[in-house]
C-alpha cells in the first residue's frame, strides 16, 4: 500500500493526462474516420469490434493493463535488464523472418490470436534502454571513436533487421537517436553533417548534379574569401575543397542512387514531395488527397464525423498513418493548432523530466523517448501537410494499431516509472 | 555546455512545431482552393432542370409547351456493353460515333455520369426498356423538349438551343454562374427575352459520393438541395388564329405583318416571311435544320418586324401631314400644283388641292413643297443653316412617332431604324472632319416621300398606324400581356406616351387615309366593303430590285381595333400587294373569317419572283465608274443592304413609276 501510495504520489501526472488526452483525442479520430453515416456503429453495437476503432478500444484497455503492470514492476527492472531486452527483440526481428506473417507487403508482423504484433515498434523501446544503459557506463564519452562506434552498433543493427523485412518508415526512426547523441555529448558535427546531408539530399532531388557542383565550388570559394587571414592555410583550404568535393560525389551518388536503388514506390515518393503535381492519379493522390483533407477544413473545420475526404475514402490509411487528416478536416486550423501543442507539450514535459534525473540512465533513456517521439511527431504531420515524403510511421496514441500503442504507451510509462523513482537514486555522476 | 545543447534541442522542436503551425495555417485559414477540391471530391451536385414556362396566346391558347423526353447518361466505369453493334443499331448510331462518346465520356469521369445522347422520345425510350437490362451502366434522365401546337410565328417566339460559347463568356465575364455548358437558353425572340422568368428555379441536390463515385446519401440530409421551381408561363398578346392566318398569307413571300391592338400596344401578330416549323429547331433534329436555315439566302431565322431595314416609301407621307399640320407649315386645305418640284408624281390624279386629297392619291410634289415649307419654316437667312435649323425642328417631332428611335419592345436585336439629323448629314456631306453648312434642303428633299436616309421597320410602321388610330399616342408595343398571369408587364409598356400632335390634325389625315383605301391608291382587292379601313400604301425603293410593297391600316375608323403594318418585299406597289393582304387580317381580325374566299386563295398562293443573285463583291464596285457617280446615294444603300437577303445586281433598270431622287448635292 505505501509504494502504491508513492507511485501515485510521484508520479508525473502532467504528462500523464497528456498521455490521456493524447488516446482519447485519437481515439475519437479513429472513430471519425471509420464512422459510416449510412451505419453508425457503437460501443455495444454488433460488429462494433471488427471495426478499427472497436479495436483500438480493446487495444486501449490492454495498455491500461500493460501500464499498471510497468508502475508494478522494480523501477530497477530496466537498467539491469536492458541489454538483455534489447537482446529479445532483436531475437525477435530475426525470428519474423521464421514466423512473421506478411501484411501489406511486409513481413514484419508476429500474429496472436486475431491480433498482430510487430516487434519493430518495440524494437525502438529496447533500443532507447541499450542506448541508455550504454551511455550512462562510467567512463564512456561520445566524443570518443571506440564509443561512437559502439553506440553506432547499438543503433544499427535493429534497423538493418527492420530494413530486411521491408519496414523502411520504421527503420528511418533510428535516425532520431542522434537528439539523443547530440545532448549526451556526440560533437555537433555530426548532427550538423546530418542535418547537411539531408539538405543536400533534397537539393540533389530538385538540381541536377552539376549545378550542385557548381554550387558547392561557389559556397566553398566563399568560405575561403570570408576565412580570417591566419585560419587560411593550404591545409585548411584543402579540407574545405575536399569536403566540398566529397559533398559533389554524395550529390551525384544521391542522383545515381535515386534511379537504380529505390524501388519505384519510394522513389515516386520523394519525387511527390518535391512536385506534388508529379504523378497526379497514383503517388501524388495520396499526398495530395490528404493535403485536400486538411486544407479543406479551414479555421474551424467541418465538424466532428462531417469530414467527406476521411468519410469517403479519399484519403488513405486514415485511422494509421494518415490520421492528422482527419483531425484537420474535421476540427480545422484550431482543431491542428491543439495537437500540435499537444505534442509539443508532451515533448517538452518529457525534455524537463528528463533533465531533472540524477540517473545518466534514466536522462539518457528519457531523451530516448524524446527522440522517438519527436521524429514520428515531425514525420507523421509533415507528411499530410505535404512537407515530409510519405514515410509510413503512426502518429504516437493517434494512430490505430495495437503494436504502435502498445509499444508508445510503454516506452513513455518506463520513463515514468523511473523519474517517479528519481529521488531514490543516487548520482552516479 | 549541457544546458545550450538542451535549449538547442527545445529551440529545433519549437521550430517544427511553428514550421507546421504556419504550414496549416496557410493551407487551411489562407489557401481557399482545397475547399472546393474537397467538395469536387465528394459533393456531387445533381441539377435538376425545371419545366420551362409555357407560352400562351391571348385567348389563352397554348402555343409553346413541353414534352418529355429522355436523356442518356453513361458512367463508363460501369457500363459494360457486350455487343455493342446491336447497342449501336437500337440507339440509331454508328460505330465511331459510339467509341467517341464512350471515349469523351472516360475522359471526363470514370464514375461520373456523362451524357451521351440527348432527347430520346418517349417512344424510343419505351422501345429501348427492354434492351436496356443486357446494359448496365447506362442510365436515362427526363428532360424537356419544346413542343409548338402549330407552325406560326417561330421568329417571334424564337428557339431554344444549347447556350453558345459566346454567351458563356459574356456570363464569366459578369461573374454569373447560373450556366453550364451544354444547358438550354433562349436563344431568340421571346424565349430570349423572357429567358429569365421562363427558365424557372434549376433545383440542386447535393449527394456525397466516395472515392469510388458510390453515393452515399445527401449532402447534410438535403439541407441545401433545392427544388426546381417551373419557369413563369407567358400570356402573349398574339391571336393565334390571325397569326396562323397572317402566316398564311406570307408564305411564297418576302416580308413582315405585325398587327397591334390600338388601345393597349398589345402586339396581335407578328410574320417574319419566309418563316420556318420551329419544331425543326427543337431537340435533335436542330442540328440538322439550323445550318440549312441560317445558310438560306432569305435568312428565314432573322425576325424582320423589329430587325428589318426599309424606308418606308410614302407611308411616311402621313407623318409628314400631321406634323406639317402641327407645325402650321400647311393647313387642312393648303393644296400644291405638281409645279416647282423635281420629285415627279408617280400616279395620275386630280389636283392635290387638300391634304386629304395628297394622302389620298400620295401625291409627292405636295409632299416635297410640304417638307419644304417645313424645313424653311424659321427665321435664318443662310440657306444652309436654314435648312439645318428646320431638320433640327422637324426631327424633334418625328422622332415622337418612334422613327429613329428603339420602341422598347421586348424582342432582342430590336432596330433603331434611322432619323437623320444635322450631324449625319454634316458628316455624310463633309467627309470625315464633319463639316457644317454644306448642305441645304434640295438634298435632304427625298425624305418628304420616305425615301431619303429615313429608316424604319415593320414593327415601328404598326405603331405608326395605332397612333393615328389612338389619334395621337400609343404605348409601346409588346408581345407579352402578363407573365404567369394577366397584367403583371413592364411598368414602361402601361405608359401612355403622346406624340404631341392636336386630334383635329388627326381627323384630317384619316379622312385621307379613308380615301386611299376606297379611292385611291388601293387596289380593289384592298378593300372592304363592310369594314372601314383606314390605310397608306408605300412603295419603297431599294437597290435589290422590284420596290418593297407597303402598306399600313387601322380599322374601324372609329374605336379602331387593330392596326397594322404589311412589308412585302419586291413585290412592287403598295396599294396593289401589300394592302390586300393586310385588308384580309383586318377582316379575319374584326369578323373572324373573311368573306371573300377567292380573293384569300389568290393572295395565299401568290408569290414574287425573288432573284438570289450574288452581286458582285464590294471591292469591284469601286472599279465601277457608274457606282462612283453616286456615292453618296450608295452610302445610304449599303446600309439598306442589311434589309433584304436576295440581291440582285446594282443598276437595275429603273421601273417608270421609280421617283427621281436627287443624286448629288446641289451647290
Amino acid at each position: 500500500m505505501a509504494r502504491q501510495e508513492k507511485i501515485s504520489k510521484n508520479l508525473d501526472w502532467i504528462t500523464v493526462l497528456l498521455f490521456i488526452v493524447c488516446v482519447i483525442v485519437g481515439w475519437a479520430n479513429i472513430y471519425a474516420a471509420i464512422y459510416n453515416p449510412e451505419n453508425p456503429l457503437w460501443i455495444g453495437d454488433a460488429g462494433f469490434f471488427d471495426t478499427n476503432a472497436g479495436k483500438q478500444l480493446i487495444w486501449i484497455g490492454t495498455t491500461v493493463l500493460l501500464i499498471i503492470a510497468i508502475l508494478v514492476i522494480d523501477y530497477r527492472f530496466y537498467e539491469t535488464t536492458a541489454f538483455f531486452i534489447y537482446g529479445f527483440f532483436i531475437f525477435m526481428l530475426i525470428s519474423v523472418f521464421v514466423i512473421g506473417a506478411e501484411i501489406k507487403g511486409s513481413h514484419s508482423w508476429i500474429r496472436i490470436g486475431g491480433f498482430q504484433i510487430q516487434p519493430a515498434e518495440f524494437a525502438k523501446m529496447a533500443t532507447a534502454l541499450a542506448l541508455a544503459k550504454y551511455v550512462s557506463t562510467p567512463m564512456v564519452n561520445l566524443s570518443r571513436f571506440k564509443d561512437q562506434f559502439n553506440v553506432a552498433l547499438i543503433i544499427l543493427i535493429p534497423p538493418v533487421l527492420i530494413l530486411l523485412s521491408k519496414e523502411t518508415g520504421v527503420a528511418l526512426v533510428f535516425a532520431s537517436f542522434m537528439v539523443l547523441l547530440y545532448r549526451e555529448g556526440l560533437p555537433g558535427v555530426y548532427p550538423a553533417s546530418f542535418l547537411s546531408i539531408i539538405i543536400l539530399f533534397v537539393l540533389s532531388l530538385i538540381y541536377p548534379s552539376w549545378q550542385i557542383f557548381v554550387g558547392l565550388a561557389v559556397l566553398s570559394g566563399l568560405i575561403i574569401w570570408i576565412l580570417p587571414r591566419y585560419e587560411r592555410k593550404t591545409r585548411n583550404i584543402l579540407m574545405i575543397l575536399g569536403v566540398a568535393f566529397a559533398m559533389g560525389v554524395f550529390a551525384t551518388g544521391v542522383d545515381w542512387a535515386i534511379n537504380n536503388v529505390l524501388q519505384e514506390h519510394q522513389r515516386n515518393r520523394i519525387k511527390v514531395l518535391i512536385d506534388p503535381d508529379f504523378d497526379r492519379k497514383k503517388t501524388g493522390y495520396n499526398v495530395r488527397q490528404a493535403k485536400i483533407a486538411i486544407g479543406s477544413g479551414g479555421l474551424i473545420g467541418k465538424g466532428y464525423l462531417q469530414g467527406t475526404q476521411t468519410k469517403f475514402d479519399f484519403v488513405p490509411e486514415q485511422s494509421t498513418d494518415f490520421i492528422f487528416c482527419t483531425v484537420g478536416e474535421e476540427e480545422g486550423f484550431a482543431g491542428s493548432l491543439l495537437v500540435v501543442g499537444l505534442f509539443l507539450s508532451l515533448l517538452l514535459r518529457v525534455i524537463y523530466l528528463a533533465e531533472r534525473q540524477k540517473s545518466r540512465f534514466a536522462r539518457v533513456y528519457g531523451y530516448g523517448v524524446v527522440s522517438i517521439l519527436f521524429f514520428h511527431f515531425m514525420v507523421n504531420i509533415g507528411m499530410t501537410i505535404g512537407l515530409m515524403p510519405v514515410i509510413g510511421i503512426p502518429l504516437p496514441f493517434f494512430s490505430y494499431g495495437g503494436s504502435s500503442l502498445w509499444s508508445f504507451s510503454i516506452l513513455l510509462f518506463i520513463f515514468l516509472k523511473i523519474d517517479a523513482h528519481r529521488s531514490q537514486v543516487l548520482s552516479r555522476w | 555546455m549541457e544546458e545550450i545543447r538542451k535549449r538547442f534541442i527545445q529551440g529545433f522542436f519549437i521550430l517544427i512545431a511553428l514550421i507546421y503551425v504556419s504550414r496549416l495555417f496557410y493551407l487551411q485559414v489562407i489557401d481557399e482552393t482545397y475547399k472546393l477540391d474537397a467538395e469536387n471530391n465528394a459533393i456531387r451536385k445533381l441539377i435538376q432542370v425545371p419545366f420551362r414556362g409555357l407560352v400562351y396566346d391571348r385567348n389563352k391558347k397554348l402555343i409553346v409547351s413541353n414534352t418529355v423526353v429522355y436523356d442518356l447518361y453513361v458512367t463508363p466505369k460501369k457500363a459494360k456493353v457486350a455487343d455493342t453493334l446491336r447497342f449501336c443499331e437500337i440507339f440509331g448510331i454508328t460505330r465511331p460515333e459510339f467509341d467517341s462518346l464512350t471515349h469523351l465520356a472516360r475522359i471526363y469521369s470514370p464514375v461520373r455520369p456523362s451524357l451521351m445522347l440527348r432527347q430520346l422520345s418517349r417512344q424510343d425510350y419505351a422501345r429501348v426498356q427492354d434492351a436496356m437490362v443486357d446494359y448496365p451502366g447506362f442510365d436515362f434522365q427526363v428532360s424537356a423538349l419544346r413542343t409548338y401546337d402549330s407552325k406560326a410565328m417561330a421568329n417571334a417566339l424564337g428557339y431554344v438551343g444549347e447556350i453558345s460559347p459566346e454567351r458563356l463568356l459574356k456570363q464569366e465575364e459578369t461573374g454569373d454562374d447560373y450556366y453550364r455548358q451544354g444547358d438550354y437558353v433562349g436563344v431568340t425572340g421571346l424565349e430570349r427575352q423572357y429567358e429569365e422568368k421562363l427558365r424557372g428555379e434549376r433545383g440542386i441536390k447535393y449527394m456525397m459520393v466516395n472515392s469510388r463515385g458510390v453515393e452515399k446519401g445527401a449532402f447534410k440530409n438535403g439541407a441545401f438541395d433545392k427544388d426546381p421551381i417551373a419557369g413563369k408561363n407567358l400570356i402573349t398578346s398574339i391571336d393565334i388564329n390571325l397569326q396562323a392566318y397572317a402566316d398564311s398569307l406570307m408564305q411564297h413571300k418576302v416580308g413582315s405583318v405585325v398587327a397591334i391592338e390600338p388601345s393597349t400596344g398589345e402586339v396581335l401578330a407578328m410574320v417574319s416571311a419566309p418563316t420556318y416549323d420551329p419544331s425543326l429547331l427543337s431537340g435533335r433534329t436542330y442540328s440538322k435544320y439550323f445550318q440549312t436555315l441560317n445558310l438560306n439566302p432569305l435568312h428565314p431565322l432573322l425576325n424582320r418586324p423589329p430587325s428589318a431595314y426599309y424606308r418606308p416609301g410614302s407611308t411616311f407621307k402621313i407623318i409628314q401631314a400631321l406634323v406639317a399640320l402641327q407645325m402650321g407649315a400647311i393647313s387642312a386645305g393648303t393644296g400644291f400644283g405638281h409645279g416647282g418640284s423635281p420629285i415627279n408624281c408617280s400616279h395620275n390624279h386630280p389636283v392635290a388641292s387638300d391634304v386629304q386629297k395628297a394622302i389620298q392619291y400620295s401625291c409627292n410634289p405636295y409632299f416635297y413643297q410640304t417638307y419644304k415649307r417645313m424645313i424653311y419654316k424659321n427665321n435664318e437667312t443662310n440657306v444652309f443653316k436654314k435648312s439645318a435649323v428646320g431638320l433640327e425642328k422637324w426631327d424633334e417631332m418625328v422622332a415622337k412617332f418612334g422613327i429613329g428611335q428603339s420602341l422598347e419592345i421586348d424582342l432582342p436585336n430590336e432596330k433603331k431604324g434611322k432619323l437623320p439629323d444635322v450631324p449625319y448629314y454634316d458628316k455624310m456631306y463633309g467627309g470625315q472632319e464633319k463639316a457644317p453648312l454644306r448642305w441645304k434642303f434640295s438634298n435632304i428633299a427625298s425624305n418628304s416621300i420616305g425615301e431619303g436616309e429615313i429608316i424604319v421597320n415593320p414593327l415601328k410602321m404598326a405603331n405608326v398606324a395605332a397612333i393615328i388610330a389612338n389619334r395621337g399616342w400609343y404605348y409601346r408595343p409588346h408581345l407579352v400581356k402578363g407573365i404567369g398571369k394577366v397584367g403583371d408587364i413592364d411598368e414602361k409598356y402601361k405608359e401612355k406616351i403622346s406624340v404631341g400632335i392636336d386630334r383635329r390634325h388627326f381627323e384630317t389625315v384619316i379622312g385621307g387615309m379613308v380615301a386611299a383605301v376606297n379611292n385611291g391608291t388601293v387596289s380593289g382587292d384592298g378593300r372592304l366593303s363592310d369594314i372601314q379601313m383606314c390605310g397608306k400604301t408605300g412603295t419603297s425603293q431599294n437597290r435589290h430590285g422590284e420596290n418593297h410593297s407597303i402598306f399600313i391600316a387601322f380599322a374601324p375608323r372609329e374605336n379602331p381595333k387593330i392596326a397594322i403594318a404589311v412589308f412585302v418585299e419586291n413585290a412592287g406597289s403598295g396599294g396593289a400587294h401589300a394592302a390586300p393582304i393586310a385588308s384580309l387580317c383586318v377582316e379575319k381580325y374584326i369578323k373572324g373569317h373573311s368573306d371573300r374566299k377567292a380573293i384569300e386563295t389568290k393572295w395565299m398562293n401568290k408569290g414574287y419572283p425573288i432573284n438570289i443573285i450574288r452581286t458582285t463583291p464590294k471591292s469591284d464596285n469601286s472599279k465601277n465608274p457608274s457606282a462612283k457617280k453616286d456615292s453618296v446615294v450608295k452610302k445610304v444603300d449599303e446600309e439598306l443592304f442589311l434589309t433584304t437577303p436576295q440581291t440582285l445586281p446594282l443598276m437595275g433598270a429603273e421601273k417608270p413609276n421609280t421617283f427621281k431622287i436627287p443624286m448629288k448635292p446641289k451647290r
